[in-house]
């Protein structure tokens, strides 16, 4: 029976091994599947490039226009960052008030919730008229659209932490700033790097929203100058870098969520950690 | 005999105002110093209200709660707790969850950085005396249930208690891990000799582990009733089956039913 027991041994761990090859390339064929069946669509159906270019469109006119997107796209990099930097900061803060004092959740929160009900862009032509059109009212609308989910995640990692534990703080004689400090903050950790995928994906929804409205540069601006001149694959190819920009930046945030609040996924993912039995 | 280190006189507990639930009411009881008592009573009887009290997160609304010759006004620092709940934090190894009541309480607090080294020693050794030597490294999520709760203990322990207050601290684990840690909560008390009230619906752990077992009523909770436990320690598991400690384990029983009786029959219209 040995000999069997530990072939079959072997090709279960062959079979894992096979297994977390495909989870790493499925994403990669999934994209690559999906521009093949739009190629393939475009050209059985005769579609117009300017109703629906297909990919190969959308990469010719990549390459012809590489610098106008290369340089439109570090704009909206650099409002993006810096308006979801901010969201960060503000967002901590805020969560950290509002989820250790109830005052200030009662006070804060209504209106916190009428403030994201607002479409942002008709918030934009405001911070035109504030800032003048550009640089700031793309980073502000970044930031005015990422903040929130920062700080409600932030709030309820903290505002959840266990009755049982806070009274054995409590009777230690643990100021509330001790409490938030030693296990509200590092308890809120996973909350609110969940809530950075979040944010920093719809932080490119609000600086192109507000370079297309107005602003000289950046990919919303190049996709509007685009339009108006029926140039749809270029339209498109603002779109895909736009995409790509969105899944790096999440790349990001899950990179640093791992190596920060590996502990909440309990090690699940890496078997090294389970202790078996 | 000298005064008691802990003297609960008449303490009431009303919540919510004049209208609230009341808790407690004329609730009032006397531990001496090292002594082990247990609390028992039906569920829903202000038990967990007591250890809140006594360990000053709440004030009571009536009476005095007086723990070393001083009335308690404030959180009490020289009281340890442990729940049901083990209520570890996940991203800190059972070292240093340990440690966390020493990066809180004074005099620890101030002197952790200085003497590092032989605070962890203490920890260490009392996680050595629950029977978690080699898991200091281990995070709470990889232990069992029955481990957690032993790394709980040692938590409450660390910056030396004089008075250990347990609500319930084996409620949910099961028999055999609970038996288990009957007899590591007993070498404890042996080793340090705190105060410890154990709050318990667990009659037979109440007469296995403690010097006298307090009976309450059913909300409003009050002791109705105290019963003395002759048997000398270490005592062993054996004990639980022998004809005399069953015999107290049924005289208890029926004072509890008595009392939840009484509770019923005033209920009725």
């Amino acid at each position: 029976m040995r000999p069997s027991a530990a072939r079959s041994a072997e090709a279960l761990a062959e079979a894992a091994r096979r297994r977390r090859r495909l989870e790493n390339a499925l994403p990669w064929l999934v994209i690559a599947g999906m521009f093949l069946v739009w190629e393939a669509a475009v050209r059985l159906f005769g579609i117009e490039p300017f109703i629906l270019p297909a990919p190969s469109v959308i990469a010719e006119s990549m390459v012809r226009w590489w610098q106008p997107l290369l340089s439109n796209a570090w704009a909206t990099l650099l409002t993006t960052v810096i308006g979801f930097l901010l969201a960060v900061v503000f967002g901590l803060l805020l969560g950290v008030a509002i989820g250790s004092s109830v005052l200030v959740y009662r006070g804060l929160y209504p209106l916190l919730i009428a403030f994201n009900s607002v479409p942002k862009v008709a918030v934009v032509p405001i911070l035109v008229i504030w800032f003048g059109a550009g640089f700031w009212p793309a980073v502000l609308t970044a930031f005015l659209i990422s903040f929130f989910p920062i700080v409600v995640n932030v709030a309820t990692g903290i505002a959840t932490v266990e009755p049982e534990l806070r009274d054995v703080l409590r009777a230690l004689g643990a100021s509330q700033r001790d409490i938030i400090a030693k296990v509200g903050l590092p308890r809120s950790m996973p909350y609110f790097f969940a809530s950075l995928k979040v944010a920093i994906t719809v932080a490119f929804v609000g600086s192109i929203i507000s370079e297309t409205v107005a602003a000289n540069e950046g990919i919303g601006h190049l996709m509007l100058v685009a339009s108006s001149r029926f140039d749809v694959p270029l339209v498109f190819a603002g779109l895909i870098v736009t995409g790509v920009m969105g899944v790096a930046m999440y790349w990001v945030a899950v990179t640093i969520e791992e190596r920060t609040t590996g502990w909440a996924t309990r090690g699940q993912n890496d078997p090294r950690l389970a202790t078996g039995g | 005999m000298a005064a008691p280190f802990l003297q609960i006189d008449g303490v009431a507990m009303r919540y919510g105002g004049v209208e609230g639930t009341l808790a407690l009411s004329g609730t009032s009881l006397d531990v001496a110093e090292g002594e082990f008592v247990a609390v028992v009573g039906p569920s829903g009887c202000g038990k967990s209200t007591l250890m809140r009290l006594v360990t000053g997160l709440w004030p009571p609304t009536e009476g005095t709660v007086i723990v070393d010759g001083r009335e308690v006004a404030g959180p009490l620092s020289i009281a340890g707790m442990a729940f049901q709940n083990p209520t570890l934090l996940p991203w800190r190894s059972i070292l240093d969850n340990v440690m966390l009541p020493l990066e809180v309480v004074q005099p620890h607090r101030r002197e952790l950085r200085a003497k590092r080294g032989s605070y962890e020693r203490h920890a260490r050794a009392l996680l050595r005396l629950v029977g978690l030597e080699g898991f200091e490294a281990k995070f709470p999520w990889q232990l069992s249930g029955g481990m957690q709760q032993r790394a709980s203990l040692c938590r409450a322990l660390v910056h030396d208690p004089r008075l250990l207050m347990l609500d319930e601290p084996f409620g949910a684990l099961d028999v055999f891990t609970r038996e288990d840690l009957w007899d590591v909560l007993q070498d404890v008390w042996l080793a340090k000799k705190p105060t410890v009230v154990l709050v318990t619906h667990d009659l037979k752990e109440a007469v296995y582990l403690s010097d006298r077992v307090l009976i309450m009523s059913a909300r409003p909770g009050r002791i109705i009733a105290e019963r003395r436990v002759p048997y000398p320690r270490p005592r062993r598991l054996d004990l639980t089956y022998e004809a005399g400690f069953q015999a107290i384990v049924h005289e208890l029983r029926d004072r509890i039913s008595d009392a939840r009786r009484a509770v019923e029959a005033s209920d009725a219209p």
